[in-house]
């Protein structure tokens, strides 16, 4: 693999990605409606229910929208990754997917390069949320939004290679719809991304724990924490560490001569 | 040297035994008919050519590169074209053509000027900017073997490409296909069921229940099983009535 067909490949692979999704404009409205439905409806009702205290990183009393702000943006992006590895399923029932691991490129790096521009194109609407979130008196520094870039790409990229794992190991649509359930509600729910943590120990011990243990709450605090230009370095770890155990795994996965394709097959 | 050389390629799903002893080669610029019937092991046969999973005995040589020891300099040389439709369907032909060019490392420029001349050669040109959803299935078809074509491949390897199109759609195809093997010189593994798709000068692999039946030029086959016709043979060769 020589630098100049790396990059022709992983600009080819961003394009396609960027011309799907914005000809999928249903899906695109879906993605930015979902989170202001929690931010307009979800959020003003629990505002009255949950009383927050003080806790890092804001220095004040802070609105119930205030704070799950940060939870919606790592929402969004658990969306886009599980939207986008379903895609690979997809593909892979359909056939595109042949298509990408029939380059004459190392596995690895075309993997790599599908769960970069995944990602990529992903990140323009989150943004797009945290401005619109501005009418609901969410103001952050304007350093935050800076801030947060690396803070999305990283918890993207950790989510996003999360979804790959699961579309390897997935190898029907109708399995991958039951994973969906499986995952993203769970995943979402017990995390620090609608409460906080001693919200969550009051009622009870063992849901705080696996919230406390669930990467995706390190990703939410991660985001949370560079909104407001503070840097939360645990959680960093956490997100980086599994970004990394997540997409070996993947890799293995997808290997020609270890993964689950080999052994199942599946087409004829 | 041969443009595909299979020795003894095995492969198993669990206990199930899909293909066993498998041994062929596809000389240089030659047209070979993979000839089977629906699950006898053909796409999985492709699947491993491609690389898609390394096969559990056996080894694939693709213009004396291994299959699982340089991948990449064997899928250079190979054109593919499988069994199920792998264009986008919300990009254009042009759009698909151009993402395939990437993939193998070629600049725009090059990108472009092979896009048309692909299309333009299978008779596709007209529709490089609509959508792929808008052609009709003889059309989607053309545009993968011009995407297959886009690296410029000595090897193209084709699964079942005739599948749901008409007659007519199946014959232009075949011919577009014979064409390129004759001109371009290019060796062509063509898989299918259908016994019309052959012609006298071809090479054959019949594939049964995984395993090679015979293998031969096509208008020996007759001759050698001591049966009436072709058809007969293949009747016999796969145990059909």
């Amino acid at each position: 693999m020589n630098t100049s067909h790396a990059v022709r490949a992983l600009n080819g692979i961003l394009r396609r990605e960027m011309l799907r999704t914005l000809r999928q404009r249903g899906r695109l409205l879906s993605a930015m409606v979902r989170p202001l439905v929690w931010l307009a409806i979800f959020a003003a009702g629990f505002r009255s229910v949950l009383g927050l205290s003080m806790t890092p990183p804001y220095q004040t009393y802070v609105l119930y929208e205030v704070y799950v702000v940060p939870g919606l943006a790592a929402m969004m992006l658990l969306f886009h990754a599980m939207a986008s590895s379903l895609a690979m399923v997809y593909d892979r029932e359909m056939g595109s997917m042949r298509l990408l691991l029939t380059a004459p490129l190392p596995r690895w790096y075309v993997l790599a390069a599908r769960l970069l521009a995944s990602v990529i194109v992903g990140l323009p609407l989150v943004y797009l949320f945290l401005f619109v979130a501005r009418f609901w008196d969410v103001r952050p520094p304007v350093f935050g939004y800076v801030a947060v870039f690396p803070a999305l790409v990283l918890t993207g990229l950790m989510l996003g290679a999360f979804g790959l794992l699961v579309s390897s190991v997935s190898t029907q649509m109708e399995n991958f719809a039951g994973v969906m359930n499986f995952v993203i509600f769970p995943v979402f729910f017990a995390s620090t991304a609608l409460y906080p943590l001693w919200r969550l120990a009051e009622a009870g011990p063992v849901l705080a724990t696996i919230a406390a243990w669930n990467p995706f709450s390190s990703a939410v605090e991660l985001i949370r924490f560079a909104l407001y230009v503070r840097f939360d370095p645990v959680a960093a770890l956490v997100v980086l560490v599994c970004l990394v155990a997540f997409f070996l795994a993947a890799v293995i996965g997808y290997d020609p001569g270890r993964g689950l394709w080999s052994r199942r097959g599946g087409e004829g | 040297m041969n443009a595909l050389s299979v020795e003894n390629l095995g492969h198993s799903f669990g206990s199930r035994r899909v293909l066993d002893g498998v041994s062929f080669a596809v000389a240089q610029g030659r047209m070979c008919i993979l000839l089977g019937r629906n699950g006898a092991g053909k796409t999985t046969l492709f699947s491993l050519i491609t690389g898609l999973y390394h096969a559990r005995a056996g080894s694939v040589h693709v213009f004396g590169q291994a299959m699982d020891v340089n991948p990449s300099a064997a899928l250079a040389q190979m054109g593919v074209v499988f069994q199920l439709p792998t264009l986008d369907l919300d990009l254009t032909a042009g759009e698909n053509l151009h993402y395939h060019a990437a993939l193998h490392g070629l600049d725009k420029a090059s990108s472009t000027e092979r896009s048309i001349h692909e299309l333009e050669r299978l008779d596709v040109l007209d529709r490089v900017d609509d959508p792929v959803r808008a052609l009709s299935g003889g059309q989607r078809r053309r545009v993968e073997i011009a995407r297959a074509l886009m690296h410029g491949p000595s090897l193209l390897l084709l699964d079942e490409p005739t599948a749901g199109l008409d007659v007519p759609g199946r014959r232009a195809l075949e011919r577009h296909v014979r064409e390129l093997c004759r001109e371009r010189g290019i060796a062509v593994l063509w898989a299918t069921h259908f016994l019309e798709e052959l012609t006298a000068d071809d090479d054959v692999v019949v594939l049964h229940q995984g395993t090679v039946r015979w293998a031969g030029r096509a208008d020996r086959l007759a001759a050698d099983l001591g049966a009436a016709s072709t058809a007969e043979a293949f009747a016999s060769l796969t145990g059909a009535e």
